[in-house]
């Protein structure tokens, strides 16, 4: 891993006052964008991206620049949208570039609505996040005043209007075509693709989605070039993440680190685990994706070596469980989450979820039965690819993996009558 | 005139405050189908909750079916159709706030509050809900009041979230 002399993407952390226009402008802010129309086409911007590698950071990891060259040519105008609907249990880093680095999402939105000719640009907030809505508002307002949002911007041909828009509290909202509809004033159910969002997204013009770390990732790509980029990572997956680590640690919190970082490296920046006690897993990637044990802590958290490992990098929120953790609670406590999330659109999804909680409630409630096992595996089973989206896979991996890796755990819980940890994540009464 | 664009302290004036705000919203987006989520949470910021007259209203303002305007109401957990309190405690329960504690932190503010999750309390001051992942698992247990961060609050503080100098909604 090669070590980090300043921050690129947290640049709040270094530079104090970034967070107004005046502060963003004195540290060199928004001369991205002015390289970008100066001394680029778009085409050529695109290409730049292209050859740096950058892959989206919401959690697929989709290589950014293709993304964008699959927008549709048929003259009609293109949208883009930036997913500030963050809700993955064990992520918060987007919050804290929008709450703290706001003129650097905004930047990086005008370098992506320039390349990809997209005379409009529609930030989609979640309705939790008042705070960084009200400083997007304020940030947005500036930028305006600025002369880099609005005609011409910067006396270019380059015209932009930018729109910020609230959720109102529904994890779904995250997965694009969902946030799309919520976007238009539905329920966020998500659409049947195809067409995907690049062919015919928000009110049906070609949109490109991206969230708002690979946004914020574009002003200092622009200004370093793809080589520079390159430097950190690997070859696949190269350059800059921020990682949020949460969990049993002792400084838990966002880390902006190189991808070829491994996840041991990244407990030991975070504080380590709990004095006295031994990681018993980690979820590299948000409760979506499936745990690693202990004996994979020297994994980096490039996307390929996490999916050799067995898991995903996901959007980056790691969260650690020491050896208090009943992983029993856990899962139980991750697979709620999803019921009660579920849209209710697909019946895979919105049955499964519920039987599969239901099951381990019981389970750890010390109530199982020993071919609960089974009938979770074989609920997931009827669940994973099977689902109208994502969500519905999301919400097997953790379980599906614990299972593999603790079976004892499970085992023990159902023979012992009780959870052996005695570590009961609730309450009866809260179900 | 928009409710913000009068003197402070002007009393509501419902269905042309709605109107005003209605109109506001249609401006304020591209295509005005986008309209409603916005003139939605405006409404709430007002009102705490969403009587059924704020509703009428977005579907006779902004030309919808009252039906649809329910059926996006129903949707999204933020948007309340029953009377909220001054001060709305949302604890976070999902699984780094969970670890940290938070169905300790919910149990103890049942017991002093004397209410359930889902409930407010007879004299309006707190209602108490259960929030999934709110995206601060740095601040475990996290917790919002009205909204505003607060964390993390670990069980045996749950003092804090009643005490918290986090205005009411009518003071923000």
């Amino acid at each position: 891993m090669k070590k980090l002399d300043r921050h690129y993407l947290l640049r709040h952390r270094d530079v104090a006052g970034i967070g107004t226009l005046k502060g963003y402008e004195a540290d060199g802010g928004y001369s991205g964008l002015k390289k970008a129309l100066s001394e680029f086409e778009p085409d050529a911007l695109v290409d730049l991206v292209k050859a740096s590698g950058l892959r989206g950071r919401g959690g697929a990891g989709f290589p950014t620049g293709l993304k964008w060259s699959f927008l549709a040519k048929d003259g009609r105008p293109r949208a883009l949208v930036v997913n500030a609907d963050e809700g993955e249990p064990g992520t918060f880093k987007d919050r804290e570039i929008i709450e703290h680095n706001p003129h650097q999402l905004i930047e990086g939105m005008l370098i992506a609505s320039y390349a990809t000719r997209a005379p409009e640009s529609f930030i989609y907030i979640r309705g939790e996040f008042l705070r960084g809505y009200e400083v997007l508002q304020q940030a947005i307002a500036e930028a305006m005043e600025g002369g880099y949002i609005g005609d011409k911007v910067l006396g270019t041909d380059f015209s932009h209007r930018m729109y910020l828009y609230r959720g109102a509290g529904a994890y779904i909202c995250g997965e694009e075509s969902a946030l799309l509809e919520s976007l238009e004033g539905r329920r966020g159910n998500p659409r049947l693709k195809p067409p995907f969002p690049a062919v015919a997204g928000v009110y049906g013009l070609p949109t490109v989605v991206n969230n708002v770390e690979t946004i914020a990732n574009l002003p200092p790509l622009i200004l370093n070039g793809a080589e520079w980029h390159r430097q950190w990572g690997t070859e696949k997956s190269p350059g800059l993440k921020v990682m949020s680590v949460s969990g049993h640690v002792a400084r838990p919190g966002n880390y902006e680190v190189p991808l070829d970082t491994t996840l041991r490296e990244l407990i030991e920046m975070a504080g380590g685990v709990t004095p006295g006690h031994q990681v018993k897993a980690v979820i590299p990637g948000g409760s979506s994706m499936p745990l690693l044990p202990a004996s994979k802590l020297d994994t980096s958290i490039d996307y390929e070596s996490l999916v050799q490992a067995g898991s995903m990098l996901g959007s980056g929120g790691c969260i650690v469980m020491d050896d208090t953790t009943c992983i029993v609670a856990a899962v139980a406590r991750v697979v709620r989450f999803y019921r009660d999330e579920s849209c209710g659109k697909c019946t895979p999804c919105r049955e499964g979820t519920y039987w599969m909680t239901d099951v381990l409630d019981r389970l750890e409630g010390g109530l199982g039965e020993l071919d609960d096992l089974d009938t979770l595996l074989d609920v997931a089973d009827n669940i994973n690819g099977k689902a109208f989206c994502p969500l519905g896979d999301a919400s097997v991996g953790f379980m599906v993996s614990a299972i593999r890796h603790f079976r004892d755990e499970f085992v023990e819980h159902i023979t012992g009558r009780t959870c052996p940890l005695g570590a009961r994540l609730y309450d009866t009464v809260n179900y | 005139m928009t409710p913000e664009e009068k003197a402070p302290g002007t009393p509501p004036d419902w269905d042309s405050d709605w109107a005003a705000w209605a109109a506001a919203a249609k401006a304020e987006y591209p295509r005005a189908q986008s309209a409603l989520m916005p003139f939605l949470h405006r409404v709430q910021a007002r009102d705490g909750w969403l009587r059924p007259e704020a509703l009428d209203a977005a579907a006779r303002y902004l030309e919808l079916p009252r039906q649809y305007v329910e059926s996006v109401v129903s949707f999204y957990s933020l948007f309340r159709t029953e009377p909220t309190g001054h001060r709305t405690i949302h604890v976070c329960v999902s699984l780094s706030c969970a670890l940290a504690g938070s169905d300790a932190l919910l149990h103890n503010l049942e017991e002093t509050l004397g209410i359930r999750v889902g409930q407010t309390t007879p004299d309006g001051s707190y209602t108490l809900l259960e929030a999934e992942c709110l995206a601060a698992c740095d601040l475990a247990p996290a917790c919002q009041v009205n909204l505003r961060y607060v964390g993390p609050v670990p069980p045996e503080r749950f003092q804090t979230l009643l005490e918290e100098e986090v205005p009411t909604r009518e003071e923000a």
